[in-house]
């Protein structure tokens, strides 16, 4: 077995083990903060099961999903526009799912004023998890038709970053005219993984089982893409097609994983970062492990989340963007020349 | 037997006119593209290779217009080397070379044996087959450029265009890259190479010479008026004399 072989084996394992103990460290933890021995109690009641098995398994389960769409995503994104640290958020998705929440929190509070009761209730129904999945959908379109299709990666990131400003403007608006949906829109861009339940599991689960084999299927684009856009293209790729394919891997995904658990930031970036660095290898790879480590990493955090100042918690989003940033500057230490 | 045509192409980029009534025909055998900076020569050969849209003109392979080509049909015929190729994902040397089989393969298919002896036939003719387990963040300029190379021959195509394909080679180096496309064109596929070494391209079968996006003079390299044509294209500043039974180019360095 080559090195690359055994890096590759090593961290498939890690990462199993680390899921595993992490799965089950999430389910024992809880207001009295973390206790395996309040979890077999806990298994011996009907109270403690119904509590274990409905709350949080769910929970955790739903952790590892959000983390995995979003480190999937983050790789395939980060592959497409040929930067390691590329986000899953860049091509509007985001920006385009805070607009829906706030869209549809101040539905409410605008009814019968600034708005039809008839428009507030139509845009009520759609929910804030269909919301937040529309509006991400809606930020991919929008980046994706400014840019003209996805031929030049660098007209995609720009029109990324376009729509992002524009819809983060948008919300803005939405919030100044309706202060009410302030609170729900900050809880939203702090992201949670409090609410997850066996539906929210049952949406992502669905959403994994497409987007992972779809972009495994992509993933030898992405390695062409690594010589440069003309030179794959020279190997008769039709790279328009492709990477509206791989733009469309990348929107469902993140779009199932902002509507919810809310914007959870870093988990994109940082686990395909990390899995390369632990074991750089062909895309088909990097994408299974990178959603693989996404979970893992999502795991840890919301395990830190509920037990670092039990009962109260941490939002989750802050605790990864608190990870991730340290892991940001360890690296930027770490390669700066002496 | 392969054969791309070109007729009266013209290309403009950023308002300039960058190639102008450009015509030429290619066939097995290695021929030699040179010119002053700025000719249009990568230009050239990108419209050569399909990837860029001529305004005006057209390029045939085998008779048929290229847009009318499936891409990996085209693919299949055409390698394209580019002139400042670089990597930046975390493929081993080899795995890079195994691209070149995209043509046949298409995205989804694993490598046959068929792949596998090409790739390792196309590192052994670009001499890289010492670091194929090795990324190219871990290979020096020359070694990359070999590793590239080596992907282009993979797709063993009947017609090869390369882009300043001795970038970062030392003259050892240089020197089997030329007897490698001699025996390639001696075998049926024609070599197409941009090169801004004239000793080098002067071995070459036949020789194109650009000048400000038209085509100053073609021929065969060891024709008289075309060494002419070569000398006043580059403003007297060479001079083409036969050395050792070759004919080589050597600039005037007066300073």
């Amino acid at each position: 077995m080559t090195s690359d072989a055994q890096r590759r084996l090593r961290l498939a394992v890690g990462l199993s083990i680390a899921t595993a103990l992490v799965a089950v460290a999430g389910m024992a933890a809880g207001g009295e903060g973390w206790s395996p021995a309040r979890l077999l109690r806990d298994l011996g009641t009907a109270d403690g099961r119904l509590l274990v098995f409905q709350i949080r398994a769910p929970r955790t389960l739903g952790a590892w999903l959000t983390g995995a769409l979003l480190g999937l995503s983050g790789a395939a994104a980060q592959g497409l526009f040929r930067n390691p640290l590329a986000d899953p958020y860049l091509l509007g998705s985001a920006s385009g799912a805070v607009l829906g929440v706030v869209l549809v929190l101040a539905a409410a509070a605008l009814g019968g004023h600034a708005i039809s009761v008839a428009t507030a209730h139509a845009l009520a129904r759609v929910g804030l998890v269909g919301a937040a999945f529309a509006g991400a959908l809606v930020g991919v379109l929008l980046t994706l038709s400014l840019a003209r299709g996805a031929q030049e990666t660098m007209h995609l990131l720009l029109a990324g970053v376009v729509v992002g400003v524009l819809l983060t403007a948008a919300s803005d608006l939405v919030t100044n005219a309706a202060p009410d949906a302030l609170r729900g829109k900050q809880a939203f861009l702090l992201g949670s993984t409090g609410f997850l339940g066996w539906n929210s599991c049952a949406a992502m689960a669905l959403g994994l089982a497409v987007t992972l084999p779809a972009a495994w299927r992509l993933a030898r684009v992405l390695d062409a893409l690594t010589l440069g856009t003309e030179t794959a293209a020279s190997l008769g790729l039709a790279l328009g097609r492709l990477r509206v394919a791989l733009v469309a891997v990348i929107a469902l995904a993140t779009g199932l994983a902002v509507s919810q658990a809310g914007l959870i930031a870093f988990v994109g970036l940082i686990a395909p970062h990390l899995v390369r660095r632990f074991a750089p290898a062909r895309h088909g790879f990097t994408l299974v492990a990178g959603a693989a480590a996404g979970g893992t990493l999502l795991l840890i955090a919301d395990v830190l989340a509920r037990t670092l100042i039990a009962p109260q918690e941490v939002p989750v989003g802050i605790l990864t963007a608190l990870l991730g940033g340290g892991y940001l500057i360890w690296l930027l230490r770490k390669r700066r020349p002496a | 037997m392969i054969s791309l045509r070109a007729s009266e192409i013209g290309v403009s980029l950023g308002g300039a006119r960058v190639l102008d009534g450009v015509s030429l025909e290619l066939r097995p055998g290695w021929t030699a593209i040179v010119g002053p900076n700025g000719a249009g020569k990568s230009t050239l050969l990108r419209v050569l290779a399909g990837l860029l849209a001529p305004d005006a003109g057209e390029v045939q392979l085998e008779g048929v217009p290229l847009g009318a080509w499936s891409l990996p049909e085209r693919a299949r015929r055409i390698a394209w080397l580019t002139q400042q190729g670089s990597t930046t994902g975390d493929l081993t040397a080899r795995e890079i070379v195994l691209l070149g089989r995209l043509p046949h393969l298409g995205i989804v298919a694993s490598p046959g044996p068929a792949d596998e002896l090409a790739v390792d036939r196309a590192m052994e003719e670009a001499q890289c087959a010492d670091w194929r387990d090795r990324r190219p963040q871990q290979l020096s300029g020359g070694e990359r450029q070999r590793v590239l190379l080596a992907r282009a021959l993979a797709v063993e195509a009947p017609l090869l265009l390369l882009d300043e394909p001795t970038t970062h080679l030392d003259p050892p180096h240089q020197a089997s890259l030329a007897r490698l496309f001699r025996r390639r064109a001696a075998a049926g596929t024609a070599v197409v190479s941009v090169l801004h070494d004239l000793s080098l391209a002067l071995v070459a079968d036949r020789l194109v010479l650009l000048e400000r996006g038209r085509v100053r003079a073609q021929g065969p390299t060891d024709d008289p008026a075309l060494h002419a044509a070569l000398v006043d294209a580059f403003e007297g500043a060479i001079r083409i004399e036969r050395v050792a039974g070759r004919w080589a180019a050597f600039p005037h360095l007066e300073l």
